[in-house]
């Protein structure tokens, strides 16, 4: 089961209520490479991996959720108290008449969360290489929504997620060169 | 209107800090069974954990729940402020 | 210096009509160069991890806007 803890990965804080911003984010949350696709993938990848790298699918997964909730605060704080002429001002109106101010699982161009964003292959170097592929699409994803924020406190948060994501590769290379090892393998002579 | 005291920030900090070294510590130790120096180091930090949790929960109520913390009277798991809103 | 980022210069046609970029950049973080990580890597002390977003020095590669890079770039 999981645990929920009352506490952020990492402090964050935006400058200023920006929805233009929040709109651009929307992308690491519901996006193809974004937090939840990234967590879902990884989650749902672990059941037909090789047992030494479980663990690994299953704690970097954990820590995605710790990401997503940090990707909805500023998207919370950017957003919070805006009033419709913002929103619509940001390019958010046609947001505003679905959802309000809600969150919803989309991409910043509004199309929904799809569960074709994520693979399962059941093949663990496919998979590993998946993910290893969506966390440098990620870590580039963070690099051009610092590129387009001119927050410094969001992009200090930012900057925190994007080296997760160089970790988070790291560990999968890992991954790969311990299933290369010979453990447990049949030989057949 | 509630207002958080300057020390929820900073104890909330010390323990992002010790929490993300553990974090750090258990990705390295998932693809590096053998490495004992960081098993001694993570154990440490353990420590070092259950100690500012404990410090934090008595100034301003349980981290977690589903019993993983203790509870006070009233119950006052689900007061606010929740992370995002802090 | 040396430096994870990398360039290059694309060919500029006289009919492109926007402003040309001369050089074009791109990250090559370091977790491609350093393979299997071996043990003892240095470490940043809890805080500074925390604000690096990592415990080992060797794996810290920040991305800075243009603005940010102007006003130097913010190091833990």
């Amino acid at each position: 089961m999981w645990i929920y803890e009352k506490k952020l990965q990492y402090p964050v804080r935006v400058s200023t209520c920006n929805p233009t911003l929040a709109k651009y984010l929307i992308e690491q949350y519901g996006g193809a490479d974004g937090e939840l696709a990234a967590a879902l993938r990884y989650l749902n990848q672990r059941y037909t991996i090789p047992d030494k790298v479980i663990g690994l699918l299953t704690d970097i997964g954990t820590e995605e959720f710790a990401h997503l909730e940090m990707i909805a605060t500023m998207v919370y704080k950017l957003t919070k108290d805006a009033t419709p002429e913002q929103l619509k001002a940001a390019g958010l109106g046609e947001h505003y008449a679905n959802h309000d101010g809600a969150l919803f699982y989309q991409n910043a161009a509004g199309s929904p969360w799809t569960a074709t964003y994520i693979q399962a292959k059941g093949d663990p170097i496919a998979d590993l290489y998946e993910d290893i592929a969506a966390e440098e699409k990620a870590r580039a994803t963070y690099q051009w929504l610092i590129d387009l924020s001119d927050d410094p406190d969001l992009n200090d948060s930012l900057r925190f997620l994007r080296e997760r994501e160089i970790i988070h590769a790291q560990r999968f290379r890992e991954a790969v060169e311990i299933l290369k090892e010979e453990w447990d393998t049949k030989k057949v002579f | 209107m509630k207002q958080l005291p300057a020390e929820y920030y900073q104890l909330m900090e010390q323990l992002q800090a010790v929490d993300f070294v553990l974090v750090e510590l258990t990705l390295y130790l998932d693809t590096h069974h053998n490495d004992l120096e960081a098993i001694h180091q993570f154990n440490h930090y353990v420590k070092e954990k259950k100690r500012i949790k404990k410090l934090f929960e008595s100034q301003f109520g349980p981290l977690q729940q589903f019993g993983n913390s203790y509870s006070g009277y009233p119950w006052s798991w689900d007061d606010t402020p929740w992370p995002w809103q802090v | 210096m040396y430096t994870h980022l990398k360039f290059y210069h694309p060919f500029v046609s006289s009919f492109d009509p926007c402003k040309p970029i001369l050089e074009k950049k791109y990250s090559t973080p370091p977790h491609l160069y350093i393979g299997f990580q071996p043990p003892n890597l240095p470490q940043f002390s809890p805080f500074e991890a925390l604000k690096a977003g990592t415990l080992w020095k060797d794996f810290y590669d920040p991305w800075f806007n243009t603005y940010e890079k102007q006003m130097g770039g913010v190091l833990p």
